[in-house]
């Protein structure tokens, strides 16, 4: 048995690690409520915080404020969100449940998807979408996503399949033998059964969408389109004698609803990781 | 996994012969109409443009003119007149091989403090985990470059100890570090598999090892490190597999600079295809950068026979 002082020792360690590990969020806080020529001083907070810092912040973009480019993102989030729903559940219901020809070479394909690096398929996707006349439109993020393909889909249909192969067959039986089609079992039988893995998988498509900063860069090109992280990155880029306070105070803005997330899913979140290997 | 998806198809193979074709399957059409989403997606979204991005590969294509087969030109150029290429291998591979490992080495370790805790875990790993959970944003990258600058907060910390800062973003020798310390702060994800992983570990292998008189280190090298292999190959395949393809903290804290000490692969391709529109040449680098990849992942998969441990005798499923 370990002795009381090694325990001690030990959550010490842990503490001591878990702050430094979040001190640079803290110092974040502080500094955006800084003025510039407070940033560079020591101190985590400032004397007198300078909360215009998130007034004026939200409204850097000329001609725009924030609430529209987290307008924008929402709707995108949203539409991506109940895309992937719909096809990514129907896909692993497919292959978790049914028996059709040709599937295990099927899913060997979806395997190699998975591992597959997104990059190789920017510019060829880039130039099909070009053709299409879909740039500044938010349908390069829609369209995948309705076929189990966006950011992460390949995960999604991975990590759903895995759950639905372990909900009891003998459900399914039971429901045949009442005369359920293959549709009434998904829906009445298995969906409801996979809400934790659907949760698991909503809150993955949101936070990858959130952050899929390389995406909205290529497809999105005006700014009444802008998503927050291009609206981030405008202000960082175009202004002069650059207003750090603004920046940091409006970065810390974009991270909430992420933040939200995780406090109240917690659980979903970290079970999400732990079985399918999920990448963060 | 595969065992459990053929189990099925065989039982229906045993089935009486007289059955017509389609009857070997209990759902042929219908499990076609439920993955049509995917197989669309595939086709369309994945395999049609691995083809297209191969063909871009062996012309001038610009988007704006008509494309013109230039054959193996852009290949050659890319692997005999072009510095830049050279330079963005380079420090891609110098940050793969410097981030992969440092990431897998403090997710390990602090796994395994986090694993002995009884009280408080779940506040412990929520604070490490939070990094990891905004890492990726573009938010996290201006935080990291206002940090790291001259008068940053990092610089702060030093002087306590008496120690002089520098730019460590603005100068070319620990700018591609201070990127690297912003991906090995995000090893929650990893930290999250190995703890699930340890939690699989069955205590008696510790306790009868106890009893023989071995010591912790023995117990880390013989029974932890062994038992999470596997894992470790999941997490380290991945981790190259991400490594490779970094390009937001490149892009908005250096830009790829100083002196293109951090301009990563990712970075290249980028401008290639999006500042100078040569689709053509920019698919030619896309090819090789998933060349490499493989090759690297293959190296991989070849040496884990001599150190991934699959424990044979439990049999059962390990998902519930």
């Amino acid at each position: 048995m370990r002795t009381k002082s090694q325990k001690t020792l030990h959550h010490v360690l842990l503490t001591v690690f878990s702050l430094v590990m979040v001190y640079p969020v803290i110092w974040w806080i502080g500094a955006s409520l800084k003025s510039n020529s407070e940033l560079s001083s020591p101190g985590l907070f400032p004397s007198v915080p300078k909360w215009n810092n998130f007034t004026d912040g939200w409204k850097a973009v000329p001609g725009h404020t924030f609430t529209d480019f987290y307008m924008n993102t929402f709707g995108l989030e949203i539409a991506v969100m109940l895309t992937t729903l719909i096809s990514c559940t129907l896909v692993a219901f497919g292959f978790g449940r049914l028996d059709f020809p040709l599937k295990k070479f099927w899913f060997s394909l979806l395997m190699v998807t998975l591992m597959l690096p997104g990059q190789v398929l920017i510019i060829p996707q880039y130039a099909m979408f070009h053709q299409l006349g879909w740039i500044n439109t938010y349908l390069p993020f829609i369209v995948p996503h309705l076929l189990a393909s966006g950011a992460g889909g390949t995960f999604f249909v991975f990590l759903l399949i895995q759950f639905v192969r372990g909900i009891p067959p003998e459900l399914d039986e039971s429901a045949k033998m009442d005369g359920c089609s293959w549709f009434g079992i998904y829906w009445r039988i298995v969906m409801p059964l996979t809400v934790p893995a659907i949760v698991t998988v909503m809150i993955f498509c949101f936070l990858w969408n959130w952050d899929d900063f390389l995406g909205h860069l290529l497809y999105i090109n005006s700014v009444d389109k802008y998503t927050v992280g291009l609206a981030l990155r405008m202000i960082n880029d175009s202004q002069s004698g650059q207003q750090w306070g603004q920046l940091l105070a409006m970065s810390l803005v974009s991270i909430v609803p992420a933040t939200l997330v995780f406090v109240f899913a917690q659980k979903y979140f970290v079970e999400g990781i732990a079985k399918s290997g999920i990448k963060g | 996994m595969n065992r459990t998806a053929a189990a099925p198809l065989t039982e229906a193979k045993a089935a009486p012969k007289r059955r017509s074709f389609l009857k070997r399957w209990d759902a042929p059409i219908a499990g076609y109409l439920f993955i049509m989403p995917w197989l669309l997606g595939f086709i369309g979204l994945t395999a049609y443009p691995m083809i297209l991005s191969l063909y871009y590969s062996f012309t001038d294509y610009t988007l704006m003119e008509p494309m013109q087969w230039v054959g193996l030109r852009n290949y050659t150029k890319i692997f005999t007149a072009d510095d830049k290429f050279v330079t963005s291998v380079k420090v891609t591979f110098m940050y793969v091989l410097a981030s992969v490992p440092l990431k897998l080495i403090v997710a390990l370790l602090v796994a395994m403090l986090l694993n002995r805790a009884v009280k408080g875990i779940s506040a412990y790993r929520s604070a490490i985990y939070f990094p990891s959970l905004i890492g990726g944003s573009i938010a996290v990258s201006l935080l990291w470059s206002n940090m790291f600058g001259v008068d940053g907060f990092f610089n702060k910390i030093l002087a306590v100890f008496g120690i002089q800062g520098k730019g460590w973003i603005t100068d070319p020798h620990t700018a591609l570090w201070s990127l690297i310390l912003l991906t090995v702060w995000q090893f929650g994800s990893s930290m999250v598999i190995f703890l699930a992983g340890l939690k699989q570990i069955p205590s008696d292998l510790y306790e009868a090892s106890s009893v023989d008189g071995a010591g912790k280190l023995v117990q880390f090298f013989k029974i932890t490190l062994p038992m999470l292999s596997p894992t470790l190959y999941f997490n380290l395949i991945m981790g190259v597999i991400n490594a490779f393809q970094m390009f937001t903290s490149a892009y908005v804290i250096t830009n790829g600079g100083p002196m293109n000490s951090t301009f990563v692969y990712a970075m290249y391709l980028y401008e290639r295809a999006f500042s100078r529109y040569q689709l053509g040449y920019a698919s030619a680098l896309a090819w090789i950068m998933l060349l490499m990849i493989v090759v690297v992942a293959a190296v991989i998969a070849g040496t884990s026979k001599y150190w991934v441990f699959y424990e044979t005798e439990t049999g059962g499923r390990k998902r519930k």
